[in-house]
């Protein structure tokens, strides 16, 4: 058994916790875009059957599989899954439970270095009296945009002094780092949230221009497009959307869920912060950025321009339009709350490598937290210094999108039929202060699976824009005799680059593909050595006769 | 707004804040189980 002895302090405290690992920057940028680019309020439907069908069952599975590794002394997927079955394989899959997070937590702390700096930027008032252009130019000259290699020394400091942040939060474990700084953040940016969402709701017709009106903006956002409901791109973008929204396939749940004792319970604690999470994106979430936006620059900018850059290249400057003090304040509520966001988040995904570590080696947290800092440091510098070459976008790609898909799926098929349905079933209604409905049974073995399967099948063959239209066109190629026609973020055309070609020298020099090459194989490279470190601890568990546990013949 | 999309908004915001409200409830209200627990602040002295 390991020495790792970590607890939480307190129920509440989890719930915080695993609630601010949840609520991310996606809550508040992505969940609006993907709401306006899918049809409107339309969008929330499939979102919604996508959450009961897909997220809740998830929830409580890797809930349930974190409290049973826990049980064993297991706190991070490797050993968790390898406890699950006799097979030894499945703990090869646990490693995308520690290479996920690594992959995200590297980019995902450099965007949380941005938001501190422009809390910082914002109080001091450095972007009263700018015009939206500069408030763009500033943040493309803050990051280094522009130039081969994209360096800054205060971008660069900042990243620094957020991952020693980072580090240093996580070497105080869990009840006394993750979970004071959750019971702070949380509050905290719900508060800052209801007040940016209550200054947007008011906001109304602004007279900037003819159809500036943020209520316009909310009418877009929430008017039901019922058509929509037939294409299938909106129901891939909101099932991905709950991936992203509730960390799932991530193993940073399993890991947190892992300290919970056998008798205590978790059904109900998974309900509590799935929906929290599920509060900040759907009732504050929508009500920040796309309503502010279209107050001050019209529906058809935001249909034209809404994405994430939007926080960082516009948002300074709605801000100002609402007077100095507003202004102020509201850039601090708004970089505030996505800093709080960002740093719950990524303090979750830190902890199964802590966690691993501390089991399988016997380091300290403060060791253990050390290393990680300068993994991630290392990790890090080529989406730092390659942002332009697109290093960013493909670590976000790999490790923030298809990994949770591919680990998902295979722990939901694990949980459901390896380690059996009714083993599972009687795992997760193990001291529930809930009862769990019991249709949520063949939900979990059948539905989620296929639900899984389906997005994974789809966006591995993904084509054109993903429409009906474009499927239909794309299997009467394959009739034909002709090409598929992939779409250029299918996983298929991402790995091969059909559409492109393998590029990497002209006459300018290395191209972007070669910097984006490069760094998909440091991220295999991580991956496999992950492999071995897992392995090396499976030789030395043999020899310190730690036997796997397994399941009641 | 549109009356159809004043009612949508209406209707999931409120329902979602309503859920979210009844189950952090429903946690601070379930009765704590007996030491040991997971919690280190219930521990015993």
């Amino acid at each position: 058994m390991s020495s790792n002895t970590d607890s939480w302090g307190s129920r509440v405290g989890l719930i915080l916790a695993m609630a601010g690992n949840a609520v991310g920057l996606g809550n508040f940028l992505r969940f609006p875009v993907q709401a306006v680019q899918n049809g409107g309020g339309a969008f929330i439907i499939p979102y919604l059957v996508s959450f009961v069908l897909m997220g809740i069952p998830l929830l409580w599975v890797e809930w349930g599989i974190g409290r049973y590794g826990g049980r064993y002394g297991d706190h991070s997927t490797p050993f968790i899954l390898d406890n699950m079955t006799k097979k030894r394989l499945w703990k090869y899959f646990g490693v995308f439970g520690i290479f996920t997070n690594m992959g995200v937590m590297a980019y995902y702390t450099y965007i949380e270095s941005w938001t501190l700096t422009y809390a910082l930027k914002s109080v001091k008032g450095d972007f009263l009296g700018m015009g939206q252009e500069e408030v763009t130019q500033t943040f493309l000259n803050y990051i280094g945009s522009g130039s081969d290699f994209n360096f800054t020394m205060v971008a660069f400091i900042a990243f620094l002094v957020t991952l020693s942040l980072n580090v240093y939060i996580l070497s105080k474990g869990l009840s006394g780092g993750i979970e004071k700084v959750a019971k702070f953040a949380m509050p905290l940016l719900i508060l800052f949230g209801i007040f940016l969402a209550i200054r947007a709701v008011t906001l109304g017709a602004t007279g900037v221009c003819a159809d500036c009106d943020s209520h316009l903006g909310m009418d877009f956002l929430w008017k039901p497009q019922f058509d929509s409901l037939t294409n299938p791109k909106v129901w891939l973008a909101a099932a991905g959307q709950i991936f992203f929204t509730l960390s799932v396939g991530m193993g940073t749940i399993h890991c947190y869920a892992s300290y919970v004792r056998s008798k205590d319970d978790v059904a109900l604690n998974a309900m509590s912060a799935g929906w929290m999470n599920g509060f900040v994106e759907i009732v504050l979430g929508s009500s920040v950025v796309i309503p502010i936006a279209v107050g001050y620059l019209g529906l058809d900018w935001v249909k034209d321009n809404a994405g994430f850059s939007m926080a960082f290249q516009t948002m300074p400057y709605l801000f100002d339009q609402f007077g100095s003090i507003l202004a102020v304040l509201s850039g601090l509520a708004w970089f505030g709350l996505l800093f709080f966001a960002g740093v719950t988040s990524s303090l979750a995904m830190g902890t199964p490598w802590m966690g691993f570590m501390k089991d399988e080696f016997d380091w300290s947290s403060n060791r253990s937290a050390i290393t990680l800092g300068i993994i991630i440091f290392f990790m890090a510098l080529p989406t730092i210094f390659f942002f332009d070459k697109g290093v960013f976008d493909e670590y976000d790609y790999w490790t923030g999108t298809v990994s949770l898909v591919i680990f998902a799926l295979a722990e939901v098929i694990l949980f459901s039929w390896v380690f059996g349905i009714d083993n599972g079933w009687e795992e997760i209604n193990r001291g529930a202060d809930m009862k769990i409905p019991m249709i949520f049974k063949p939900i979990i073995k059948y539905v989620t699976p296929l639900f899984i399967l389906v997005i994974f099948l789809s966006s591995l063959f993904k084509p054109g824009n993903g429409e009906m239209s474009d499927w239909q066109m794309a299997f009467g190629n394959l009739f034909s005799g002709e090409a598929w026609p992939w779409a250029n973020d299918s996983i298929i055309n991402q790995i091969f680059h059909l559409n492109t070609g393998t590029v990497w020298k002209d006459a300018h020099g290395w191209t972007d593909m070669f910097y984006v090459d490069m760094s998909r194989f440091l991220l295999i490279g991580v991956f496999l050595a992950l492999v071995v470190l897992v392995k090396t601890a499976s030789n030395k568990r043999k020899r310190d006769g730690r036997i796997p546990q397994m399941t009641e013949e | 707004m549109s009356t159809s999309a004043l009612i949508l908004m209406i209707v999931v915001q409120v329902t979602v804040t309503v859920i979210t409200g009844y189950f952090f409830m429903k946690v601070l209200r379930s009765p704590k189980k007996p030491e040991p627990d997971s919690y280190s602040e219930n521990d015993d002295e």
